[in-house]
């Protein structure tokens, strides 16, 4: 199973180094991971996508609580929370693939943010489904390049994590 | 407390005050010169190691033998890492130390500077918490959180890395009252139903048994673990790190279980019906198999640390938390129980009479468990430290110790060259115990240097050896599994031991014969100074009983097995 873990940390150097290194010496698969500053500049937060069972994920949860710069984590079900990741892909593109390509970015709500002669860069936004589907769509044209960002995701609704820390 | 700026360096040795600390085990260099020139100065005690890693080693044995934390100091690059081996030692066994780094100064970090080391990298996996402190005016918060977090909850080392401009740059010097932690809280309280539960339990079982760790010494447990184990009449195992956590002339007690565990204690598990683990960890030299282990036992689990819960084992109900203070509280639920029946504890007691512990004497050469019985003899209320082989499952296996503390040995890393430096820690942190390092001739050979700190300082510790001639338990192992070939494992005549002593200005008794063996003893219980004795011991001589690794713990070796 996939679990989303929204993990909020002190906003201190090596930070990411001791959360990361816990995952490679325990044997975690990592699947995504972004990190940024949250609505307080002294904590961080981590969104982690991490692949496993309820143990894995038992065990990951209180290892990670014992990191004394980890101030708090929740799992975020998919049912109860949205999330996003940004791909930017550079697809090749000439006069006579151009209009295909733009419409099926259209389609996909996707931008188109550079243009140049062989080639377009498509920047698109979407759950990691989405972000596949275009690459599909895309890969007859010859794609040349994609940078993807880590997931960040957010409970639905009202509630949010880590209140008491803000 | 000042409003005057002071140094970095005086501003350190303050906080140490701050703390309690009153011993440091530490080694100078380049970058350590300024914080050298405080300690010149200052009325903490510095003992001067002669290697970092016995620094590392000795503020463990200090801190394993008081419960206070230990305090160890190494310069930057070697010196640092020349802790790592303590550092992982002590974070193994949840041992409250704070390590005391130099750095090179702040602006050369990151550039390959003359003994540079990116020691707080370097320890990440191997610290509770680290710190490098970058601004002299974090120092005090640095210094009261290190000792905080090594202290509380389930202990462990805490790193500091000190740059040298940090020790020179002076500030206004206050030292905070508290800690603020966002993301620590040791002390969380008890789930008082979980703890109902538990008695509920206890009160279904027909064959409990009690496992004690490391956890129940660390948490002061011991007359709680007592009181639970009287009024349930339940026996009472420990692991390697929970030995004198229970008495082991008590009825209940089943000793050590695991690898080289009695096998009653082995046995009573594998029967049992519900297994109390409280402050242990289910480490696989305890398990064995762990598809096999306990199989009909339904299981507690009490421990400060959540990430111990179900690491190993399927738990039926975890408690979280302080023992001491779930054990109370358990107790009080307890109080009026009916005892047992006394089914089990016949059943016990009829695998004892069966199985005890046992070895062939001899008159003519030296047995290594003859030794130990001897040495507990004349000294019941020694401090044990141990070396890492067979001479430390002799020691854990015949010696009897009654009380918390009194057992130091390395478990969880297994150091080699652990037990020396650890006892002068010991000695130094109870100067009116005698204090024991049963060694072996191999790891003894590792932190040896650590005579001339014995000798300098005048620490009166005993060395035991228990000299076989072998890397022992590699030998027995080659022995039984490998078809006696003693590959690299014969380390015989390679040095004279009590002339080693005598090198160092310290005493050296040779014991040879069984008769001789006493009187050694003695001599060394009655000596001023350290004392190396040279027990050449049955080079053969293997430690039974034993599950080999990866068997379930009742399959169990006998002497004269080959498997
Ligand atoms: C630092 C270190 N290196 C290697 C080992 C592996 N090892 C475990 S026991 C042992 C032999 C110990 O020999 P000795 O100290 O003579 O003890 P004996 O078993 O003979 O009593 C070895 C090499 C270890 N535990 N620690
Ligand atoms: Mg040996």
């Amino acid at each position: 199973m996939r679990h989303t873990l929204a993990v909020l940390v002190e906003n201190k150097p090596g930070v990411l180094a001791r959360v990361s290194g816990l995952f490679s010496r325990r044997g975690y698969n990592i699947e995504s991971l972004a990190v940024g500053m949250t609505e307080n500049p002294l904590i961080s937060r981590m969104t982690i996508v991490v692949e496993g069972d309820d143990r894995v994920l038992l065990q990951v949860t209180s290892q990670l609580s014992k990191l004394i710069d980890v101030i708090s984590i929740s799992d975020l079900p998919p049912s109860e929370s949205v999330d996003r990741g940004l791909a930017l892909i550079k697809v090749a593109a000439d006069t006579g693939t151009r209009a295909d390509i733009m419409q099926i970015a259209g389609i996909f709500r996707a931008k188109i943010i550079d243009i140049g002669a062989e080639t377009l860069v498509i920047e698109v936004t979407g759950d990691k489904g989405k972000i596949r589907a275009i690459e599909n769509m895309l890969g007859r044209f010859g794609i040349k390049e994609v940078v993807r960002t880590g997931r960040v995701a957010l409970h639905r609704g009202t509630k949010t994590v880590g209140e008491e820390y803000k | 407390m000042t409003d005057t700026p002071i140094s970095g360096a005086k501003a350190l040795i303050n906080c140490l005050k701050n703390e309690g600390v009153d011993t440091i085990f530490g080694y100078p260099g380049g970058v350590l010169l300024p914080l050298y020139d405080e300690l010149y100065d200052s009325d903490i005690n510095h003992i001067l190691v002669r290697h970092e890693q016995a620094g590392a080693h000795a503020a463990d044995g200090y801190a394993r033998a008081t419960g206070k934390v230990g305090v160890c100091l190494a310069t930057s690059g070697p010196g640092a890492t020349n802790l790592v081996t303590g550092i992982a030692n002590a974070y193994m066994d949840s041992v409250p130390i704070v390590a005391i780094t130099g750095q090179v100064p702040t602006p050369m970090i990151g550039n390959d500077a003359f003994q540079e080391a990116d020691i707080t990298g370097i320890t990440l996996p191997i610290t509770k918490h680290n710190y490098l402190v970058r601004d002299v005016n974090d120092l005090p918060w640095v210094v009261k959180e290190a000792f905080y977090i090594a202290s509380t909850g389930r202990p462990g080392p805490v790193l500091i890395d000190l740059p040298k401009d940090i020790t020179t740059d002076e500030f206004e010097f206050t030292y905070p009252k508290n800690t603020y932690l966002r993301g620590y809280h040791p002390d969380v309280g008890i789930d008082e139903d979980a703890v109902k539960r538990a008695a509920a339990m206890i009160l279904d079982s027909e064959c409990p048994v009690i496992y004690a760790g490391g956890g129940a010494i660390i948490s002061d447990s011991s007359s709680e673990l007592l009181r639970l184990a009287e009024t349930i009449q339940a026996p009472v195992t420990t692991t390697l790190l929970g030995i004198g956590a229970f008495p082991q002339s008590n009825p209940l007690s089943l000793r050590m279980l695991g690898m080289h565990g009695t096998k009653y204690a082995n046995y009573a598990v594998q029967e049992s019906d519900l297994l109390i683990a409280i402050g242990a960890r289910f480490d696989d030299r305890v398990t064995g198999k762990i598809d096999a282990f306990a199989p009909c036992a339904k299981v507690i689990h009490i421990d400060t640390d959540p990430a111990e819960i179900g690491k190993n084992v399927r738990v039926d109900l975890p408690i979280i938390g302080d023992a001491k203070t779930i054990l109370q509280s358990l107790n009080s639920h307890l109080q009026k129980m009916q005892t047992m029946s006394g089914a089990w504890l016949g059943k016990i007691d009829a695998w004892k009479k069966e199985h005890p512990l046992s070895y062939v004497q001899s008159d003519e050469v030296i047995k290594p468990q003859y030794v130990i019985q001897e040495i507990y003899k004349a000294c019941p209320d020694a401090i044990i430290v141990t070396e890492v082989g067979q001479n430390q499952m002799w020691a854990a296996q015949y010696f009897q110790f009654e009380n918390p503390r009194t057992f130091i040995t390395s478990g969880g890393l297994g150091t080699m060259g652990y037990g020396f430096p650890a006892a002068i820690g010991a000695k130094v942190g109870c100067p009116d115990r005698t204090v024991i390092d049963i060694a072996g001739d191999g790891s003894f050979q590792m932190t040896s240097q650590e005579l001339a700190t014995a000798s300098k300082s005048k620490i009166k510790v005993i060395v035991a050896i228990l000299n076989n001639s072998y890397l022992g338990m590699v030998r027995q192992w080659q022995e039984l599994f490998f078809s006696e070939r003693y590959s690299y494992t014969d380390i015989s005549q390679s040095v004279d031991f009590v002339k080693l002593a005598e090198a160092y200005n310290l005493i050296g008794i040779r014991a040879e014969k069984p008769s001789e063996v006493p009187s050694a003893i003695s001599e060394a219980l009655s000596a001023d100074r350290t004392v190396i004795i040279d027990f050449v011991i049955d080079p053969m001589e293997n430690v039974f009983p034993m599950v080999p690794a990866g068997a379930a713990i009742n399959e169990i070796l006998e002497p004269g097995a080959v498997a």
